[in-house]
């Protein structure tokens, strides 16, 4: 039974995923349409990051949110993505303790 | 080029094993096998989906119904996948296929922000590594968390939590700084998932719409940028 639902997830996680490498050599797209395409990873990063920030400690929101504006300003004054995952990790563990 | 693909891919394996360890000890206490449930990651590979699955199990839901749930949650990278081939028009399709299947938010997010690579010679090494290096954390966490899940303190399993946040926002500030329009078009793909999400619309479809819509701005927004 498990391995049923494990065959159907794959599918249904491999199919949306694979499609466009096979249609998108067919597609000429119009400028417009190059230009949306080119900004959707900065509006999938908006929409991945916020209100789900807000869920990391689901009955206090404000440290998800904290630890988010900590990662800002590491990630403004130039640090790695991995200080800044490292610095937001401590700042939430020290909010819960 | 591999080797700067495993650098570029590190923070993912960072954010990785916190989800992963989170999702084996889930996904044990739902019933699953420790071989299940590294199964499941090795052929599915998506997080929230995996989470959700394990959860499903968990409360008794039904094959279709879980099936029917992943395939909503991941009509997202239906979009990132559109956007990242269509980068990649450079590198042939025996790349690509394999490529497509490795797509999640995370390695979408840092191989989208790294395309000069899908220009130069070799660069198809340079994401294969990305999306290995993401691949392997994901496993190997998922196995851990299946093993030694109850070992790790509760406070500190919670607080990783973050981690994928954090690196989300690491990747979107250094683009921001460069162009700023940048920013706006991620906070109007914010407000959209907000919106969506007050009215009561599910997650999977609240990201889907905030990206889609979001990334309409850019229409707009990038106007002067030649690419």
């Amino acid at each position: 039974m498990i391995l049923l639902i494990i065959i159907g997830m794959s599918l249904a996680t491999m199919i949306p995923r694979i499609i466009p490498a096979f249609v998108v050599d067919k597609l000429q797209f119009r400028d417009w349409i190059n230009r949306w395409l080119n900004a959707i990873p900065y509006a999938a990063l908006g929409a991945l990051i916020f209100p789900g920030i807000l869920t990391v400690i689901p009955e206090r929101p404000h440290i998800g949110l904290i630890g988010g504006i900590v990662a800002v300003g590491l990630a403004y004054i130039g640090l790695n993505v991995i200080v800044v995952v490292i610095g937001a990790i401590v700042t939430v563990f020290l909010l819960m303790i | 080029m591999f080797r700067k693909g495993i650098a570029t891919g590190f923070p993912i394996m960072l954010g990785y094993l916190p989800i992963a360890i989170t999702y084996g000890v889930l996904a044990k206490q739902a019933g699953m096998s420790l071989a299940e449930l590294t199964l499941m990651s090795v052929m599915v590979f998506a997080g929230a989906s995996q989470l959700m699955g394990a959860n499903m199990i968990a409360v008794g839901a039904g094959a279709l119904e879980i099936i029917i749930a992943t395939f909503v949650l991941n009509f997202r990278h239906f979009v990132m996948s559109l956007s990242f081939m269509n980068r990649l028009r450079d590198i042939g399709l025996k790349w690509k296929a394999p490529l497509s299947l490795g797509l999640t938010d995370e390695t979408f997010a840092v191989s989208a922000l790294n395309t000069e690579e899908a220009k130069m010679e070799k660069g198809a090494f340079f994401y294969t590594a990305i999306i290995l290096t993401a691949y392997v954390a994901w496993i190997f966490g998922s196995f851990l968390g299946g093993v030694l899940g109850e070992v790790i303190p509760e406070i500190l399993s919670q607080s990783m939590g973050v981690a994928l946040y954090a690196m989300f926002i690491g990747l979107l500030i250094p683009s921001v700084k460069k162009e700023l329009k940048v920013g706006l078009i991620a906070i109007i793909a914010m407000l959209i998932h907000a919106i969506c999400v007050y009215l009561g619309i599910s997650t999977g479809w609240a990201i889907v719409l905030g990206t889609i819509l979001g990334g309409m701005s850019g229409i707009y927004l990038l106007k002067e940028e030649r690419t």
